[in-house]
């Protein structure tokens, strides 16, 4: 779950990490008293949306009057902000970060997350922040200093790891202070909250000889929501996908894609298979589905109408492997859920395992538009037909 | 023989009294799997299908000799029973429980480095050795006696991949669904060393998946250490370039996790990669032809 840079950054706050003096607003009739409040010439208003690439959207914007701020936050609250990482739509601005100004000598970058090969929390620095952290890697590796931290060590980065990373960081001793209690509450939110990835970019040293957070960023991990109501409660649902927001509630794994075969399978690793095979017999995937374990008439009627809402869609492929579940039963399911959500596409079903001939039979049988086939290949090759 | 279980595994469930953790162990002793019982704290001391209900692990090693758990308790007590499994030192655990924290297992897994117990999972379909035991959630009537060992990260996939083998009559002679979870206990590496020395195993079918780097480092290990022939369908060959889930992970991996990245790995070891999940079998065949 990810969440608004506002509420990372009183994360922060509370464990002694230095953030810029800020105020939240949602309307634009707060915007001068907040500068007012803040003070100072210059002031950057910030849209709060969950994406990265803000600033190359035009979410981000230096104001150098209060008539500026007034001005970007009429044009902000209220629209849809559209960023490289965002899709075309882009994402609803209801709430905007405004910050005085700073004044930045140096930008570096510092975040922590699980290295999944060393399998330790990791933490990443460079003297390389306020890019695309990716692309620092990438061009200059050399830039980039990981520290992993064991997983059963003691209850924190030792002040003599964060003196070595301060230290190439070029860090004065006042800033190297700083970076250990910046560095050390990072670690505490990680392993308090269950964290998968937390980062600062840029930590800004300022010409004060501070070192402040200018931005933040916290992705925690949805498996351990239930024993941290506190970091729930942050959820913004405005900030989902309509689709894939349902499909959670549902525990379905959705991915809404570009093509014209909607994709029902059970399993996630079967349904990337099955986009593969359509794929590889010329079609082009409407979804990317998986249902999960027990397929009933209620949650396959449920992913139904979550593949007719997709434009493109002009068949669907069904992809069930009935382990414990038996296939007679899903072919019922199937049935039903065509009848409750009125589906006319062409369907092609094939089922395997428990009881796939009793199954494909009731289907074949039926006044439907389905198609059965047992065999894998022949039933990609068939929806590919259908869709063309 | 086999790997890590056959006929003489005493078979225990965690999580012995839940719907799972019974419906599962129903099917496990109709597959005729030795079962000899399970544990639920505070119900120790009962009877359930038939069988003695323990309170702890300790307790069902100490009274039925058991040395393989299957795990199928709630994600939120997960970290609790696989840690009292590896502290009892049974030795061979599947954990099918799916959604367990990460910080969780990554304890889990630094713990299991001064261990003995091997753990399969979590979020796994557990393992099966045809006729023999079965200590997971597939369906035991597609598996057929046999040569073939299987090894995957999906669950249904490893499904495919023993229907195909079957089909191909071929059969398994182990199959272990490692989990899709980014800490996770064996790993293909694990297991390929295990099939490597198993007599029983004649080739290897390894399905693997998009993310990680799990099969560039299955593919060094293979051209090294593995002499019997492997075959590998990767799926997500079509998966979009997903929607980034914070951009630091990947600055760490050495790969970028893309399923031709892995294919093209595997085949400069002389992995036979099946061109779609319908042709796992087919491919193996052709490969022992």
């Amino acid at each position: 779950m990810h969440i608004h840079e506002y509420q990372a950054k009183t994360l922060f706050s509370r464990r002694h990490i230095q953030i810029p003096k800020g105020i939240l607003i949602d309307s634009t009739a707060k915007a001068s008293d907040a500068c007012k409040v803040l003070g100072g010439d210059i002031w950057v208003v910030k849209a709060q949306v969950h994406a990265g690439g803000r600033g190359k959207g035009g979410g981000v914007v230096l104001c150098r009057s209060v008539e500026e701020v007034g001005r970007t936050c009429s044009q902000l609250l209220g629209s849809q902000l559209i960023t490289p990482q965002t899709d075309t739509k882009g994402l609803p601005v209801g709430q905007l970060l405004i910050e005085a100004g700073q004044n930045i000598e140096r930008e570096l970058y510092l975040g922590l997350l699980i290295d999944k090969q060393t399998q330790k929390i990791t933490v990443l620095t460079s003297t390389e922040g306020g890019m695309d952290i990716e692309k620092v890697a990438s061009e200059t590796p050399d830039k980039i200093i990981k520290f992993g931290i064991d997983p059963l060590g003691s209850l924190s980065v030792s002040v003599q790891d964060c003196i070595l990373m301060a230290q190439k960081l070029g860090l004065n001793t006042e800033l190297t202070k700083q970076f250990n209690s910046t560095l050390l509450g990072l670690y505490e939110i990680f392993t308090q909250k269950d964290v998968n990835l937390i980062e600062i970019n840029p930590l800004i040293v300022t010409q004060e000889n501070q070192l402040l957070a200018l931005d933040g960023k916290i992705d925690f991990d949805d498996n351990a929501l239930y024993r941290h109501e506190d970091i729930a409660k942050l959820r913004d649902i405005s900030q989902e996908d309509a689709k894939e927001r349902i499909a959670s509630e549902y525990q379905f794994n959705y991915i809404s894609l570009d093509g014209t075969i909607g994709c029902m399978v059970n399993g996630a690793g079967l349904a990337m298979a099955t986009m593969d095979l359509i794929e590889h017999f010329g079609g082009s995937p409407a979804n990317f589905l998986d249902v999960g374990g027990g397929t009933t008439a209620d949650r396959v009627a449920k992913a139904f109408e979550l593949i007719q809402t997709e434009a493109n869609v002009k068949g669907i492929f069904v992809n069930i492997f009935g382990g414990i579940v038996r296939c007679d039963l899903i072919a019922h399911g199937i049935l039903q859920a065509i009848q409750t959500v009125g589906l006319t596409l062409p369907i092609v079903v094939r089922l395997e395992g428990t009881n796939a001939p009793k199954g494909l039979n009731l289907l074949g049988k039926s006044e439907f538009n389905i198609h059965v086939e047992s065999d894998l290949t022949k039933a990609a090759i068939k929806i590919v037909e259908l869709t063309k | 023989m086999s790997v890590l279980i056959d006929k003489n595994t005493r078979v225990i469930t965690q999580g012995f009294t839940g719907k799972q953790g019974t419906f599962h162990s129903q099917q496990s002793i109709a597959y005729g799997t030795q079962f000899v019982g399970g544990v639920t704290p505070n119900k120790g001391g009962q009877k359930h299908l038939d069988l003695p209900v323990f309170n702890t692990v300790a307790q069902a090693m100490n009274e039925t000799g058991t040395n393989a758990s299957m795990i199928y308790v709630p994600p939120q007590f997960a970290y609790g029973s696989i840690l009292e499994a590896i502290e009892a030192q049974m030795p061979v655990i599947a954990c099918i429980t799916e959604g367990i924290p990460v910080q969780d297992m990554l304890k889990i897994k630094a713990i299991l480095k001064t261990s003995d117990s091997m753990l399969i999972g979590p979020n796994c379909p557990g393992l099966i050795t045809p006729d023999e035991c079965k200590l997971g959630i597939m369906p035991g009537n597609i598996h057929q006696t046999g040569s073939v060992g299987v090894i995957s990260r999906s669950g249904t996939l490893t499904y495919e991949a023993v229907h195909q083998t079957t089909q191909a009559g071929l059969g398994q002679s182990t199959c272990i669904g490692i989990g899709g979870d980014p800490i996770q206990g064996m790993s293909f590496i694990d297991c390929l060393a295990l099939f490597e020395a198993d007599p029983k195993t004649k080739s290897i079918i390894m399905v693997g998946e998009i993310g990680g780097s799990a099969e560039e480092e299955a593919a060094e290990y293979i051209q090294s250490h593995v002499s019997k022939p492997v075959v590998s369908y990767i799926a997500g060959l079509s998966a979009p370039k997903g929607k980034r889930m914070g951009h630091a992970g990947a600055v760490i991996s050495a790969g970028t996790g893309k399923a031709i990245d892995k294919i093209n790995a595997l085949k400069k070891v002389g992995v036979a990669i099946a061109p779609t999940p319908a042709t796992m079998g087919k491919t193996l065949l052709e490969v022992l032809a």
